[in-house]
């Protein structure tokens, strides 16, 4: 038994519902209690879906276990049938119907439906929601998908097939749209994405397809190391997420198909000078904690250090089928990868790193918010603001953009919040000024008043941590590491506190006000760390040396 | 408008309205929530409890999809999920069971009172959660009380949850050594719902315990002298298990809407004997100022024609609310259990010849559904999308159930969940 209070995965038949529900004519009976139709809503509310998934459920109840749930569910595969007429059946069981041992794939076959029905095993009290999904798919390959012709007509282009998006699959939609079209691009065209609006003479079709791209290899690699095995179709092994990585795609491919590789980049790829402008100069060195599912952390991490300049200071997965690949991974940026569903165990090692960005699901948006670390949004689980109506990729050269702007407005932000922190004691931004752009209805006394005595004497009220340096304006490295330190523990020394000479006082008003707070709180601690009871100018500077090491 | 409302059969109602309806009663797929979910709002009810559900990871992932972003405030929920060791025998379950919940109450010492709520994994392995419970006592009497029910979706529907949670508390509940008759209100209201009700009471001069109540330490005393107000229409175990301490229920509709609190209040204050014009003073202001917010929605909603699917037992009061007060049509009103003795003040007060159902046979529900075309639908959030891109408008039943709606003040609000819809598709349109 184990406590749990958050899971990052559903259990498995959700997964064989993501499938389902990804296909035009596949129809889903399954075998639940009663309330297991909650799953519905995850499709219909978070992916926004207008449709019901084509899941019928025998929804039994306590009276009906001491009678006859086989014949319920034989019901309920007829009444499917009849109804929804699929052109493909897949029929198991929720966790509840695996302990009451009726054999939903037995029960389907004594219909003799005219149409293929796929039976799912998917172990509830083993298994997860992507294995589920990964096991469908697989499932539905190996039943429907038939041997090509010896004979087939020669094509004047190279074909693929896109294997791995889903229902509920964050930014699958776009992420397909997106990698179709490099893949078109690059002289290669897309047989059939599967599972994802793909039907069932798609899958069918699907050994036709010189080789497999697969873009998910949570849901797509089982079917694809088949397909392999059972056509010697190959697959790619590159997942195109990041500029870098996306470059590495377009190399496999073109060696796959023998393609040219095109000269350069395509017009639209603009993370890559983004993240080069100077402007980006202070991401440098930004201390990083990834997680998520394998593919996205993995990816995740090399776009971080590589192409961003950050550095990851933590990573992990909760999908424990990858976690060798994750574990390989996080010994390329030296570190230990946290493999767990346990969201409490993130929760400890993010406190333990005090990273200062974290890229993460849902679940590691909440830990952000309540450490008040900036946060994106990488990996599902995520809520319903993840299935964005604007395009929104995460894979090649407009991912990269995407991502690049997600990443980085959480930083900005933070820095936003940081300098009107140290605003609020300039006689503009105090709390009772109007707005500038009210300037004409501001309360005249309102914006003298204050000013002068404020900055002087009145306490900075958040942590100031975006500028170490006192007198550079605009210095590169805001936040690092032991800036955030330094202001872990600042208000404790109001007791016995050094006094300011009236110079140093002085002196202190010269510099600029927005690094006005850090400079007098730094110089205080300073002043105290060394038993200093008077601040004169040289204090001043002792600590403005001492602290821009 | 009349603020003695003939409750009971005898009277007068004997063949008024739908007191004689035979239900239409389907039996087929039922897209409606299990009584897990009745966690979400009993948590935020009682604030020292903690409701630990033994079940699988498919009841995990349902009350964190229905909880949304609550589970994050450090939720006073969780599951102990039974995994494939259980199930073989490898691992004795009660053990299991015992250091799970060690290890909660170590991380939570705040709790006074524990939920083991079962589920239907756990009640198909048969899994004696009232024993466990009896044991859990034992280890952590007297810091924590442990008791159990169930919230599975082979026993409860949705609503059914909070009954089963209630009905387990009533046999711990102080024995009262009054004879004067007490007013007791059972069903989860929002606080702020309930403090409206106390002063309203307290202006009748009438003292009122609520159940459940905000603290497990602060349960209500039950005995003979106990005259209990249902506040909720799903909560016909509780009022059994009320019933064989001796209280003793005052029929009454549902307070919802003016027509129904008026009378809902009225039940209570005849059975205590409350002055008429005491009564009157205590509800006048409260009751025009709900009038006349009620005639803004009205206009809006006069003539609309409304579906309601199944869900939570809540569908019988609202309809009649929505027909009286805001003269809507009523085309079915599904509902997935009907108690006809706690529905009986309200079915006398629905217009004849409602199309009634019970339970659901859901492919077949929406067949009538399309056929009606009906212009608003209240349904679950699995229906609702679907069948607003079919062009038919709709209303998600959740939100009636974590809405406050009882009561004077919140007439107009509850009006206004229906109207809401209906507006924005006129704006839309534009």
């Amino acid at each position: 038994m184990q406590l749990t209070l958050w899971t990052y995965e559903g259990p498995p038949h959700v997964g064989a519902m993501r499938v389902a529900t990804a296909m035009t004519d596949v129809h889903y009976v399954l075998h639940a209690p009663q309330g297991d139709t909650y799953a519905d809503l995850l499709f219909t509310m978070i992916e926004r879906l207008p449709r019901r998934p084509p899941v019928t459920y025998t929804t039994f109840q306590a009276r009906d276990l001491g009678g006859d749930t086989a014949e319920l569910f034989k019901d309920a595969a007829r009444q499917a049938m009849a109804r929804f007429n699929p052109a493909a059946m897949l029929v198991g069981s929720s966790c509840t119907a695996e302990l009451i041992q009726d054999d939903p794939g037995g029960l389907a076959q004594a219909l003799k439906l005219t149409i293929p029905v796929v039976a799912l095993e998917l172990p509830s009290y083993q298994r997860k929601e992507n294995w589920g999904a990964s096991e469908t798919f697989y499932q539905l390959c190996r039943h429907l998908v038939h041997k090509p012709a010896a004979d087939k007509p020669a094509k004047a282009r190279p074909t693929c097939n896109i294997l791995g998006p889903s229902a509920l699959g964050f930014r699958h939609r776009d992420d397909v749209k997106e990698i179709t079209q490099l893949l078109n691009q690059l002289g290669v065209d897309v047989a059939v994405v599967a599972p994802l609006s793909a039907s069932v003479a798609d899958v069918q079709k699907l050994a036709e397809a010189d080789f497999n791209v697969v873009l998910y290899p949570e849901i797509g690699l089982a079917a694809a190391q088949w397909l392999q095995r059972q056509f010697d179709q190959p697959y790619t092994k590159t997942v195109p997420l990041g500029s870098h990585a996306t470059r590495d795609f377009i190399v496999e491919v073109c060696t796959l198909t023998g393609l040219p590789q095109p000269a350069q980049d395509p017009s639209n790829a603009h993370a890559h000078w983004y993240a080069k402008s100077v402007d980006s100069t202070y991401l440098t060195g930004k201390r990083v904690y990834i997680f998520g599912d394998a593919t996205h952390v993995v990816a995740a991490a090399r776009i971080a250090s590589q192409e961003m300049g950050f550095e990851v200071v933590g990573l992990g997965t909760y999908s424990r089928e990858f976690a060798r690949e994750v574990r390989d991974c996080a010994k390329r940026y030296g570190v230990e990868a946290l493999i767990t569903d346990d969201y409490l165990e993130v929760e400890t090692q993010i406190n333990a790193l005090q990273p200062e960005l974290i890229l993460g699901t849902q679940m590691e948006r909440h830990i952000a918010k309540r450490q008040g670390i900036p946060c994106a949004v990488i990996s599902a689980p995520v809520h319903v603001q993840d299935f964005p109506a604007r395009y929104a990729p995460q894979m090649g050269f407009e991912g990269a953009n995407v991502l690049f702007d997600t990443w980085v407005h959480p930083l900005m932000m933070g820095l936003e919040e940081h300098l009107i922190g140290m605003f609020r004691e300039d006689f503009e931004f105090h709390a009772g000024a109007a707005p500038s752009h009210l300037g004409s209805t501001r309360p005249a006394a309102e914006n003298v008043a204050p000013v002068v005595a404020a900055p002087i004497s009145a306490p900075v009220a958040t942590p100031v941590t975006a500028v170490a340096s006192p007198t550079a304006p605009a210095p590169t490295n805001t936040l690092t590491t032991d800036s955030v330190q330094k202001v872990a523990a600042p208000a404790q020394a109001a007791s016995n506190q050094a006094t300011w000479s009236p110079e140093a006082e002085k002196e202190l008003g010269k510099i600029p006000f927005f690094v006005r707070g850090k400079a007098r709180r730094n110089t205080e601690r300073f002043a105290q760390d060394q038993g200093v009871a008077t601040i004169t100018v040289e204090t001043l500077y002792d600590a403005k040396a001492h602290f821009s090491r | 408008m009349s603020t003695v409302i003939p409750i009971r059969a005898e009277t007068s109602a004997q063949t008024s309205g739908c007191t004689d309806v035979v239900p239409l009663v389907e039996r087929g797929q039922r897209e409606v929530f299990c009584g897990l979910t009745g966690i979400i709002w009993l948590h935020r009810k009682i604030q020292d409890a903690f409701f630990l559900v033994v079940g699988s990871r498919t009841c995990a992932h349902l009350i964190q999809s229905a909880a949304g972003v609550m589970i994050f405030a450090e939720p006073r929920f969780g599951t102990a999920i039974i995994d494939e060791r259980d199930l073989a025998g490898l691992a004795d379950v009660h053990e299991e069971l015992d250091r799970v919940v060690g290890q909660l109450l170590a991380r939570r010492p705040d709790i006074r009172l524990l939920f083991l709520v079962g589920s239907c994994p756990s009640e198909v392995i048969k899994l004696d959660l009232s024993r466990a419970a009896e044991r859990q006592n034992q280890i952590h009497h007297p810091k924590v009380r442990v008791l159990n029910y169930s919230g599975s979706g082979i026993e409860t529907t949705f609503t059914q949850g909070e009954d089963a949670c209630l009905a387990a508390m009533v046999p711990g509940l102080p024995a009262s050594t009054d004879t004067a008759p007490a007013l007791m209100v059972v069903g989860t209201l929002a606080d702020v719902v309930e403090d409206q009700m106390r002063s309203l009471f307290d202006r009748m001069g009438l003292q009122v315990n609520f159940f459940p109540p905000r603290n497990s330490q602060a349960m209500p005393v039950v005995g003979p002298n106990t005259r209990y107000l249902l506040a909720q229409p799903f909560l016909a175990d509780t009022a059994r298990a009320l019933q064989s301490r001796g209280a003793q229920h005052l029929p009454a509709p549902f307070p919802l809407g003016v027509e129904g609190t008026t009378a809902w209040l009225q039940a209570a204050a005849t059975e205590l004997g409350v002055a008429p014009e005491v009564f009157e003073q205590a509800t006048a202001a409260p009751r025009q100022r709900a009038e006349k917010a009620l005639a803004v929605q009205r206009q809006m909603l006069q003539g609309q024609r409304i579906f309601f699917f199944p869900d939570s037992q809540l569908e019988i009061p609202l309809a009649r609310f929505v027909h009286r007060e805001l003269g809507m049509d009523l085309v079915e009103v599904g509902t997935p259990y009907l108690h006809r003795q706690h529905m009986a003040a309200e079915l006398a007060l629905m217009p004849a010849g409602t199309r009634i159902s019970e339970g659901q046979d859901v492919d077949l529900q929406l067949d009538r559904c399309i056929a009606d075309a009906p212009d608003l639908v209240v349904c679950g959030l699995g229906l609702a999308n679907p069948l607003e891109a079919q062009g038919i408008t709709t209303k998600w039943a959740i939100e009636l159930v974590f809405t406050p709606i009882q009561g004077y003040e919140q007439a107009a609000d509850l009006a206004g969940l229906f109207s809401r819809p209906l507006k924005r598709r006129l704006k839309l349109a534009a």
